[in-house]
């Protein structure tokens, strides 16, 4: 007791504290921590004033320096329930900003926030509203309902406001609660003081956003509102929901689309306006009209100095654009100057403007316009402008593009732009345009060059990336290619070693195909010309190339034709794209051999491409990153074979004896594996993989896991893993008895792995299932795993290929498109459980509404006698309400026939909550039940009168006769 | 829910008031608040007022030292609560006579207990000037 009276007496008040951080602006953090250390003796208080300033010092703490408060919670409840008001003050404030739903004392709270509701003090009950508003929980919600039902019609306006207001919480947290207090949240659209007007009106806004449709039938009312409010708020708000509303239904639009013109037309606030604006171009863009005067009005905001306006006239204008096109052109060049505006946020939107009306007519136009700005301005908007015409041109599978080689060329001029951070995209879009369009690979490899021989980019990190791209579109479409000796030197060039080792990995390995490219067409050039006019079979024996069939050996043939006129054609560099497609077409169906002498291949030309190769690459071998040095060990190794058999090469009759040769079958079977075309690969494409018969991934990864237990292994051993796991991938049946073993005792030599490499795992908490998997991000993997992605690609490319039907469209190049979609899979959207039931609810106590202001006339009693016995059947069920509720979740269970369905479908609703809730909820019912049982006679009546329509209400809402 | 948050901050980016109507963690609100203050306080007085930021759409004014940063949905209007704002402003003004940073540090739950007429659970409630203030003087009175 002592300790306390001295406690108060030295207490540090909350404007002490503040000094005190003032004064100690160096050792503020010093300062805090021992402040806090003071506070936490204090709330310890008996006396409740001293509390009551500690607690407000933490909270003062907790919400300007970021204090944890939460330990303090039940102080915070503890102080609630004082009789002071000014404590009351401080520990509502404190639960407000501290409580949450898993704050375990909020449960703590449910008597004293009833008390407080119920409380004669206007300020108790608008405090405790306020903190209610912001930290009700389902179950306070559920508890409190019928506080704020009363508070609902409290005759003080400044209670029933906020009364109003919080009922949104309580709807998203007990949607139930709909039952009981919609009618009189209603009833408030009709009261007479303003602000509970608008407050209703903020909150039927804000449902009628989330579920426009329950909202239907309350249009009289809003329009009643719309027409005869002079507050600008209310009107904002009806605006808003007439915007949500309208689309839903015709008659609607068409009877408010004359007020809202008006509105737009005559008032004085330029808040009001801009929502009627808004609105018009949004829901009402029919009305040709409403849309002229709101594009009128959207000018004004566009030629205002307030730069506010300006960026609001422009947002209104990117609605509008993809409707109204003409309306974007009538303004295009505030448009097109604000591009250069001051404000960042400004440029952006006009940015937006113009990518909404991007088309096939005029993308090639403002993507030129586009480029230009970007060239100019600052790094970030100059991004801004790559990004959005990337993702525009490239929306659906490049739907907007019609020529490829002006979108290729683009892609290469963007990477030129000193900003240019985008890599990453363009970077995809090159790879991606390759696999998918046949015609663009041309101009792709042109570009690719282009990019490749300036060895200014490979300074450049963020044009790596794209660097990468082209490296791989070179290689891959190296048949392209105007001259492979320089596509050579490119790659090679020894400003490569500024690349990150991933990139100078797939130039090697582009370099290789190059390579082999060259090698194939000096070898079996000649012979081609002199075999297929005669007699194809006649070559295919001579090859005697075991595993290729004839097909493949004939499409190589003609691979090779349609490079070699272009080989030839080295001397008319300026020579048109088309003209070079029209001699290869020619050239692909007569061979001619006027091009023989003209070929680029020689004896000493093929010499000296290999000692550059090895000159250049011949230091790669000893790199470290494994990546590098395997691919370029591959090379050095293959030219090392070459070399050897070279010289004995000669030419007999036009064509190479090539008898005891190894090295010609071997360059044949390369160039055949990488004449196989790649294919685009859907995201969902690994799931479609059937997994191999014989392939039982956990045994044979029991041996993968032995080797990768034993971490010892020297780095050069990475290259040993490829034994097992190709023998994973072909499915060699495995003895079980071996391999079951194997995996007992790897398991343990995996988790040791683990634990010294734990970097390299994904992290997991399920540990048994990591059991079946290689390490995933091993390094010493990579190469495997790359194989694999790659025969991944062919294999489901010739799934896809027996799938897909390209359409052969005659303007635009056939695009290849995936069947299923090339986006990921997007999971199927959840039905926001609460959100259905709110609705549910609410359309429920609407439609007994109608009923009822129907039925007023006349049949009243009628019906309602008609319903007595029927009502009677569910108010002796013992879970009644609850069958509410099971209707709600299953809309098509509306039909009152069918109870027994609807049994079934409560049980369904049933497995959504916890048990634990459902006792309690069953037994409040109950109590409930006796409580009020007027009310539930009421619920009843409502929901029997909907249970009839419920499902016709959904398709044609019912809308009073006056509107139409 | 229209209004989700209303921060005010100083020129040198310290809030100086905090107002959620949704619950976010301290460290998530710290982060928010650092992101939109260096967002926000970046921008001359010449640029307009509105800033998107994640799911939110900033409005913001700056009354001499003092930012008052509100973030709302998208879909509200953001005239409206420009106008909002300085109502607050004016309401603040009346009470403190001529407003600033340190009237709002020293007096941090009347700030609060003015919002708290003025805004309930995301809606405004109160446009009044008057009718914000009433309670604040009559327990100024009391005590």
């Amino acid at each position: 007791m002592g300790s306390s009276i001295m406690d108060s007496l030295f207490q540090r008040s909350l404007e002490d504290l503040i000094k005190g951080i003032r004064l100690n602006l160096l050792t503020e953090p010093t300062f805090i921590s021992k402040s806090t250390d003071d506070i936490r003796r204090e709330i310890k208080s008996t006396d409740l004033h001293t509390k009551s300033v500690a607690l407000q010092k933490l909270t003062y703490l907790s919400a300007l320096y970021g204090l944890d408060m939460s330990w303090a919670a039940f102080h915070v409840v503890e102080l609630m329930s004082s009789s002071a008001f000014a404590h009351k003050k401080i520990a509502y404030l404190a639960a407000a900003h501290s409580f949450h739903a898993a704050t375990d004392v909020s449960l703590l709270t449910t008597h004293q926030f009833r008390k407080d509701l119920n409380s004669a003090n206007p300020f108790e009950v608008s405090l405790a509203l306020h903190c209610f508003s912001i930290i009700a929980t389902p179950h306070l919600a559920r508890e409190l309902t019928p506080e704020i039902f009363t508070l609902l019609s409290s005759s003080k306006p400044s209670i029933g406001k906020k009364a109003v207001a919080v009922i949104l919480r309580v709807f998203s947290q007990y949607p139930d609660a709909a039952r009981v207090c919609f009618k009189r949240l209603v009833e408030n659209l009709e009261s007479s003081d303003p602000h509970t007007l608008s407050a209703a009106m903020g909150v039927f806004c804000e449902l009628a956003v989330k579920d426009p449709k329950s909202y239907l039938p309350l249009a009289p009312e809003f329009y009643r509102i719309l027409v005869d409010s002079r507050n600008n708020w209310v009107l904002i708000k009806a605006v808003k929901i007439f915007g949500k509303l309208a689309p839903l239904e015709p008659r609607l639009a068409m009877r408010v689309v004359e007020p809202i013109c008006e509105y737009m037309r005559k008032t004085g606030a330029k808040s009001l306006m801009f929502e009627c604006v808004r609105t018009v171009v949004t829901s009402l863009a029919e009305y040709e009209s409403a849309v002229k005067l709101a594009v009128v009005k959207i000018r004004e905001l566009l030629v205002d100095d307030d730069s506010n306006l300006k960026y609001l006239g422009l947002q209104a204008l990117t609605v509008v654009a993809p409707k109204h096109l003409w309306a974007v052109l009538e303004n295009k060049e505030v448009v097109i100057k604000s591009l250069s505006d001051a404000d960042p946020n400004i440029k952006l939107e006009s940015l937006r403007i113009l990518m909404v009306m991007v088309s096939e007519r005029n993308v090639a136009e403002i993507s030129r316009v586009l480029v230009n700005y970007a060239i100019k301005s600052d790094p970030e908007f100059c991004n801004e402008i790559l990004g959005s015409i990337l993702s525009a041109c490239s929306r659906n599978v490049y739907e907007i593009i019609e020529d490829f080689d002006w979108y290729v060329s683009l892609l290469g001029e963007m990477s030129r732009i000193p900003h240019c951070q985008k890599g990453e995209e363009i970077e995809h879009q090159l790879i991606d345009i390759g696999m998918r369009v046949k015609d663009a690979r041309l101009q792709l490899v042109r570009v690719g060059r282009d990019l490749l021989i300036d060895p200014a980019l490979l300074g450049n990190p963020f044009l790596h990336r794209i660097l990468s791209a082209a490296a791989w579109v070179s290689g891959e479409y190296v048949e392209f290619s105007k001259n492979p000796f320089e596509l050579m030197e490119a790659l090679l060039q020894p400003r490569i070693s500024l690349l990150p080792p991933s990139i100078r990995a797939v130039y090697v390995q582009s370099a290789f195909k190059v390579l082999i490219f060259c090698l194939h067409s000096y070898l079996f050039y000649r012979e081609t010309i002199a075999c297929s006019p005669s007699s194809p079979d006649n070559f295919v024996s001579e090859s005697k190339c075991p595993g290729s069939d004839s097909a493949i050996v004939a499409a190589d043939c003609q691979q090779d034709e349609v490079f070699n006129p272009r080989a030839s054609n080295q001397s008319f560099e300026d020579a048109s794209t088309e003209d070079v497609e029209d001699i290869t077409v020619t050239h692909a169906q007569i061979p001619n051999s006027a091009s023989l002498g003209k070929d680029g291949f020689t004896h000493e030309s093929i010499g000296n491409l290999l000692n550059l190769i090895e000159v250049a690459l011949g230091p790669l071998s000893g790199s470290r990153e494994v990546e590098i040095q395997e691919r370029a060990r591959n090379v050095l190794g293959l030219i090392e074979l070459i070399k050897q058999e070279l010289p004995g090469l000669v030419k007999k009759e036009g064509n190479f004896e090539r008898e005891g040769l190894k090295f010609p079958k071997i360059i044949e079977l390369m160039h055949d594996a990488f004449s196989k075309e790649l294919g685009p690969v859907a995201a969902n494409a690994q799931e479609r993989v059937p997994i191999p018969d014989g392939l039982i991934l956990r045994e044979n990864l029991g041996d993968l896991e032995m080797i990768c237990g034993n971490d010892q292994l020297p780095t050069s051993s990475s290259f040993s893993f490829g034994i097992p796991h190709s023998k994973e991938k072909v499915g060699l049946p495995q003895s079980k008895g071996e391999s079951s073993e194997a995996s007992t005792e790897s398991t343990s030599l995996l988790a040791e792995h683990r634990k010294l490499h734990g970097l390299y795992y994904l992290p997991s908490e399920k540990n048994d299932v990591s059991n079946d998997y290689p390490p995933a991000n091993d390094p010493k993997l990579q190469d495997n795993l790359n194989d694999d992605a790659k025969d991944l690609v062919k294999l489901t490319e010739q799934s896809l290929l027996q799938k897909k039907k390209p359409n052969h469209a005659k303007p635009r190049p056939v695009v290849v498109k995936l069947d299923e979609g090339d986006e990921a899979p997007i999971a199927a959207k959840k039905l926001e459980l609460k959100e259905d039931l709110l609705s549910g609810a609410v359309r429920d106590v609407l439609l007994g509404n109608e009923a009822v202001s129907t039925s007023q006339s006349n049949l009243t009693d009628k019906s309602s006698s008609k319903r007595r016995g029927k009502e009677k059947l569910n108010t002796d069920h013992p879970s009644g309400p609850k069958e509410v509720l099971g209707d709600v979740g299953n809309p098509n269970m509306g039909n009152p026939s069918s109870r027994r369905s609807k049994h079934h479908g409560h049980g369904k609703e049933r497995r959504h909550r916890s048990p634990r809730k459902k006792e309690k909820e069953r037994e409040e019912n109950g109590q409930k039940d006796k409580q009020k049982s007027s009310h539930r006679h009421n619920r009843h009546k409502s929901r029997q009168r909907a249970e009839g329509p419920n499902n016709v209400v959904t398709q044609t809402p019912l809308i009073p006769d006056f509107l139409l | 829910m229209g209004i989700r948050f209303i921060l005010m901050v100083n020129k040198q980016g310290q809030t100086r008031l905090a107002q959620y109507y949704e619950y976010l963690n301290l460290e998530e609100r710290r982060a928010l608040e650092g992101e939109i203050v260096r967002k926000c306080l970046a921008r001359n007085e010449q640029q307009c007022s509105f800033v998107e930021h994640r799911t939110y759409k900033i409005v913001y004014r700056r009354y001499a030292s003092l930012f008052f940063l509100v973030g709302v949905d998208n879909g509200e209007n953001e005239l409206a609560i420009l106008e909002f704002i300085h109502l607050l402003v004016e309401t603040m003004d009346r009470h403190f006579g001529n407003v600033c940073e340190l009237d709002i540090m020293f007096h941090l739950e009347k700030a609060h207990f003015m919002l708290e007429e003025m805004v309930m659970n995301g809606c405004i409630v109160e446009t009044s000037k008057a009718n914000i203030l009433a309670p604040i003087q009559l327990m100024d009175k009391a005590s």
